[in-house]
């Protein structure tokens, strides 16, 4: 395979341009991050330990093999709401003796582990996670249920907690509940629909109606314990299936369920020795720009990504503002389609369709980097069929079956989006970089454009057209449109599996195809691949 | 000629004696017991045959299986090694009756020298200097023995009449222990040689153990090979040897050996032995008893004579005359043996038991006589000797110096031993002075000296090492660790025997280990992971640390020291529930007498079962007032270390 070479000047004015913007938006990235990480804030962790209780940061560390890694998922959710940043629940992918497995802990510091619409969100997410990936799933649960005042946008769409977790079982997927408080009324399902419950001793309340409810339907007095304790759950209704001293005891057992599941993967594994790339990532700060109409050499991205910057590349000299080629990445081998200069043009977009297919053949997963900014508009584009080309690329995206992984390195603009793989197309796993941006079009043209149409509007209606409030409405759109391109603003609508610090995203893409191996890889079969 | 030998014997004198004859062209028959099935000493020997049992009585005393084991095999010679059989007078007849070559001197010379009391009295009328004693017969009552004792003056020294290496010997400064001390030997010489006999002797305070090599062919030649000091001992048992003395010059050499020579004469000594004297801070020395064998220590004499005495045993056993180089022997240089035990010094010496994960004592210049290996086990059936390390040097300060700094590097992963005793010995002023004598432990607490490494720096450093080792053999293709959101830095903790140490750390991205111990940050540069170990900069300092992982349990290795660590479980195991009052052995060993009854009541304090380990018999005492309600042992139970012994409820009582 072939090596590939950097071009990259460290002591350029660019260079030191990106990497400073670039660690900018990471420290305010760990601002953010760091209000996640806090949960409810000192006086609620306080309160919460001083009962003699783990975080849930703290359960999920002893719950991890030693050393295990442990990739978090959407830490900015609910980022720029009214909610508090991550949504009130840590989920992630980590290993637990040596399985890998989805894990959702509710963070009871933050308004007593209630579930509002972002923390819906995250948790499905997580879910199918679990599903796609064939991973057993790990349920830390403490939470005081649902976020009442948005009832309305949750008590519907949060059946499918439960309905998702039968289904996880019904696929023989794994499921463990770990019950550390709060699990009452729709809360009580989630052990109930887990195939395995762990209750701890007089801190598990799972019933569905506590003693004031009991009260007011039926007039009968009773209490926490005779309702739904961990005692009368492992005596009475066998609820709970191992009864535990204390939070340790109960992380304990869970480790032992793990151990004694017999969970083999189904996929193949790493094939090839995992090697560290020729260069270091560090400088991947310095080669991204934060301003995105400064293209740069996603070459040089992969250079720092795949193992020992071996790349063969794949029609090199054939649509060359995309590039396709194989790689592997901590040992696993995958197919790298990546945006070179943006535009997707019909040889692009052909390239890209016959490259999935081979994909497809193989059974090799994919990793999209996206840094693109649509398919190419204009007279010759059009009569030339760009439609028909982009439809091929898009096809063959949504219907291949190969795991496919997603990074956005920088612009995710239009259908481009959609043909690179965005979050409407199930990729295993999509991470975005802090410099990146996600619309439908870029801030300026999406302005223009409507500034356009609307002088049309008042052309063909023979109105006058007022320049001054046109230029005030452009300027508002560009603005809004900019703050909801923004990376941390699509992060908080968990439209991807969160922003992962450039430097991390040959690790993260390790784990993350660690983890599709857990079920097989296998591609779509039925017709060969078409030479487009 | 002889063609094959059968070493009736086990462990590193077995291996010893297997290796001489080997030289010598003649094939060996080992005899192993149950417990020694993969011992080195079997695996060296050509032939080898199993004697059911694990005990000594049932295996390597049972003469009459290791004869028929000769007999059927054509060896013509037994070599008895030392203990065991080795100075059975029947035995060495009963192979002289069977027709073959018993590796040792006559059975009367035997007979004559195994009676220690009548050997005091030969020696005595062939002029060697004798303390002065008396016999205590098995039926002498309480104000008999109280009279001989005042005879003899005190303070005293009870010996069994049979037996050596310090078994049933007791020290007795005052009238009133006496009884105890006399009935504690008695019983303590039955089990151990099989006759309860017991002698008194007046103790010479502060006196060095000297003793002279003597050997005598069958053609009336009885030479000295000169003296050797053994007065470095813990509980009368030698750990340190040397040779020559520095408390003897040529004079007095000249009279020693003048002594020991007139010893052998006088019972027409054939083979090697070794005459023991103890000789007072004036140079006075008195005989002690002649051991007719081959002595533990007798490496030192070879290094420094150039002879090899088991060879020069097998050779006089044939009936050569004693070669010229014995003839004219001269001294070159100066010898050091330690021995090194399975024992936990500062517990006091308790011998300990387990497999030897890792047992590597290296070194160029270095002999290391030895029974074990890498991977084989310490038994609690048997002597907990593990080695015997040796080292020759033109001067003595520089085989000290060597031999401590073997000790030092050497790697023993699995048991605890002495080895810090024998390295701050040899280190210690006193010694270094020459300054030695049988209390030398007396005055130098060895639970002191002994004492495992454990200073803070080293506990610090092995943890650190531990940690990192096991984090980059956890280390994936993804590293150690991973986070991509904050974290909580991975924590493990150590335990050094009591002390607890907590390492955390956090894998950086590239690479690194951000190291923090009980909280406070360390300079740590993880250099590299070696086959064995890490190399790491601990605050600046670079060291290799090598690092055995069996289990939970971590052998590190340093130029800091050795120690042994556990990493503590994550998890805490539901506890085992033990029954109020237990009383549990303190380490492995056989029962020899239960004075519990059930039901009976006792007072605190009050002995409920002796225990016999290795060579020591250990009192078990009751806790605390309660009745006895349950006893799990019987006299001859083998028990482990923890294994309840014996129930005192002292809610019972009244």
């Amino acid at each position: 395979m072939a090596v590939l070479h950097t071009l990259v000047d460290r002591t350029s004015r660019q260079f030191a341009a990106n990497r400073v913007a670039m660690l900018e938006l990471l420290a305010q990235h760990d601002v953010e991050v760091a209000k996640a990480i806090g949960g409810g804030g000192d006086a609620y962790v306080a309160r919460h330990r001083a009962r003699g209780k783990l975080t849930a940061r703290e359960r999920i560390e002893m719950l991890l093999d030693r050393d295990a890694p442990f990739l978090e998922f959407s830490p900015l959710a609910a980022w720029g709401t009214q909610f508090h940043v991550g949504a009130s629940i840590v989920t992630g992918i980590g290993i637990v003796a040596g399985i890998e497995c989805v894990i959702i802990a509710h963070d009871p510091t933050v308004r007593g582990g209630t579930m509002n619409p972002y923390t819906l969100k995250k948790n499905l997410r997580a879910r199918e996670s679990a599903r796609i990936n064939r991973l057993p799933l790990v349920n830390l649960v403490e939470s005081g249920g649902a976020d009442l005042p948005t009832q309305a946008d949750l008590f519907v769409p949060a059946g499918q907690i439960f309905h998702d977790l039968t289904l996880l079982s019904a696929l023989g997927i794994p499921t463990i509940a770990l019950v550390f408080g709060n699990s009452t009324a729709g809360g009580a399902y989630v052990p109930g629909m887990c195939d395995h419950a762990v209750f701890v001793d007089k801190r598990a309340k799972v019933f569905l109606g506590g003693p004031p409810l009991v009260k007011m339907a039926t007039g009968e007095e009773s209490d926490d314990e005779s309702l739904g304790g961990a005692e009368m759950h492992s005596r009475v209704t066998g609820l709970c299936d191992y009864f535990a001293t204390d939070e340790i005891d109960c992380i304990r057992i869970g480790r032992e369920i793990f151990a004694a599941l017999n969970w083999p993967k189904l996929g193949p594994g790493a094939s090839r020795a995992p090697e560290e790339p020729l260069y270091d990532a560090e400088e991947l700060l310095g080669i991204a720009g934060v301003d995105l109409r400064i293209p740069f050499d996603t070459r040089e991205v992969i250079a720092r990504i795949v193992d020992g910057s071996r790349f063969d590349e794949y029609k090199p000299t054939y649509g060359t503002s995309l590039l396709t080629g194989w790689a592997s990445v901590c040992g696993f081998p995958v197919g790298v389609i990546a945006n070179a200069q943006g535009v997707l043009f019909m040889e692009e977009a052909k390239k890209a369709t016959e490259f999935i297919m081979l994909a497809n053949q193989t059974d090799v997963p994919l990793v999209f980097l996206q840094n693109c900014t649509g398919y190419m508009v204009g007279r010759d584009y059009e009569q030339a069929g760009i439609i028909k080309d982009g439809a091929k690329m898009i096809n063959a995206v949504t219907n291949s079956k190969v795991p496919h992984l997603t990074v956005i390195l920088g612009a995710s603009y239009g259908a481009g989006n959609y043909g690179m793989c965005g979050r409407a197309y199930g990729p295993r796993f999509l991470f975005a970089w802090p410099n990146s941006k996600m619309a439908v079009m870029g801030p300026q043209q999406l302005a223009g454009v409507m500034s356009i149409v609307a002088r049309q509007s008042a052309e063909s209606q023979s109105k006058p057209f007022d320049e001054e409030a046109d230029a005030l409405r452009t300027r508002a759109i560009e603005d809004q449109i900019e703050r909801e391109s923004h990376a941390f603003f699509n992060s908080g609508k968990v439209y991807d599996d969160g922003i992962i610090d450039p430097r991390d995203t040959r690790t993260v893409l390790g784990i993350a195809l660690s983890s599709v191996h857990s079920n097989t890889i296998a591609g779509q079969r039925g017709y060969g691949v078409f030479r487009m | 000629m002889m063609r094959k030998l059968l070493i009736a014997n086990r462990g590193e004198i077995a291996c010893r004696v297997i290796r001489a004859a080997k030289e010598l062209g003649i094939a060996t028959v080992a005899v192993y017991s149950d417990a020694d099935v993969d011992a080195p000493h079997v695996r060296l020997a050509s032939e080898g045959v199993h004697l059911v049992g694990t005990s000594p009585g049932d295996t390597y005393l049972r003469g009459d299986l290791i004869i028929a084991a000769a007999v059927r095999l054509g060896a013509d010679a037994i070599h008895p090694g030392y203990g065991f059989l080795s100075e059975h007078a029947e035995f060495a007849q009963a192979c002289r009756d069977a027709g073959i070559v018993f590796v040792g001197p006559s059975p009367g010379a035997i007979a004559a020298m195994g009676n220690k009391i009548e050997a005091k009295a030969r020696m005595a009328e062939a002029g060697v200097p004798v303390l002065g004693g008396a016999t205590i017969s098995a039926d002498m009552d309480a104000a008999a023995l109280t009279t001989t004792g005042a005879g003899v003056g005190y303070p005293i020294l009870v010996k069994a009449a049979f037996g050596g290496g310090g078994r049933g010997m007791r020290i007795v400064r005052e009238p009133s222990e006496l009884r105890e001390a006399v009935a504690s030997a008695q019983r303590e010489a039955a089990a151990a040689f099989g006759d309860g006999l017991v002698f008194l002797e007046r103790y010479v305070e502060s006196p060095r153990h000297i003793e002279v090599q003597i050997v005598g062919d069958m053609h009336g030649n009885v030479v000295h090979l000169f003296e050797r000091e053994c007065s470095i001992q813990r509980r009368h048992q030698k750990i340190i040897e040397e040779a020559p003395s520095t408390a003897v010059d040529a004079a007095l050499r000249a009279e020693l050996g003048a002594a020991a020579v007139a010893a052998g004469r006088a019972i027409d000594y054939v083979g090697a032995g070794t005459v023991e004297f103890v000789m007072a801070p004036d140079g006075q020395f008195y005989f002690l008893e002649v051991n007719t064998r081959l002595q533990v220590e007798h490496p030192i004499t070879e290094c420094i004579t150039g002879i090899d005495l088991v060879q020069l045993q097998l050779g006089i056993a044939q009936g050569d005359v004693l070669p010229d180089a014995v003839m004219h022997a001269q001294i070159r240089g100066h010898a050091i043996e330690a021995r090194l035990y399975a024992e936990d010094v500062p517990a006091g010496f308790v011998p300990m038991s387990g497999p030897l994960h890792c047992f590597d004592i290296g070194g160029d210049d270095v002999r290391v006589d030895s029974g074990y290996d890498t991977g084989t086990s310490v038994s609690t059936f048997y002597d907990a000797m593990l080695a015997k390390v040796i080292v020759w040097a033109p001067t003595r300060d520089l085989a000290a110096t060597r031999l401590g700094r073997v000790l030092r590097d050497a790697r023993i992963h699995g048991v605890i031993t002495n080895r810090s005793l024998l390295v701050a010995t040899l280190a210690h002023p006193d010694f270094v002075a020459g300054m030695t004598d049988t209390g030398f432990y007396d005055r130098h607490d060895p639970a002191m000296l002994g004492a495992a490494d454990s200073s803070p720096t080293i506990q610090r450093a092995h943890a650190v090492a531990s940690a990192l080792v096991g984090a980059l053999d956890r280390s994936t293709a993804i590293g150690a660790g991973f986070r991509n959101v904050g974290g909580l830095a991975q924590s493990t903790a150590w335990d050094f025997g009591g002390t607890q140490l907590i390492v955390e750390y956090t894998v950086q991205r590239d690479r690194t280990f951000a190291v923090a111990v009980d909280g406070a940050p360390v300079d740590v540069e993880l250099v590299q992971r070696t086959a064995d170990g890490i190399v790491v900069a601990f605050d600046g300092v670079r060291r290799p640390y090598r690092v055995h992982v069996v289990g939970a349990t971590s052998y590190v290795d340093s130029a800091l020291g050795s120690t042994e660590c556990t990493m503590v479980a994550r998890f805490p195991q539901p506890e085992i529930l033990v029954t109020q009052g237990s009383l549990r052995s303190p380490l492995p060993g056989s029962v020899v007498a239960v004075h519990a009854t059930l039901g009976a009541v006792v007072s605190q304090g009050e002995v409920l079962v002796a225990l016999e380990a290795m060579k020591m018999e250990h009192s078990i005492r009751a806790p605390h007032d309660g009745v006895v309600s349950d006893i799990r042992v019987a006299v001859g139970t083998q028990v482990e270390t923890g294994a309840i012994l014996v129930v005192v409820d002292e809610h019972l009582q009244e």
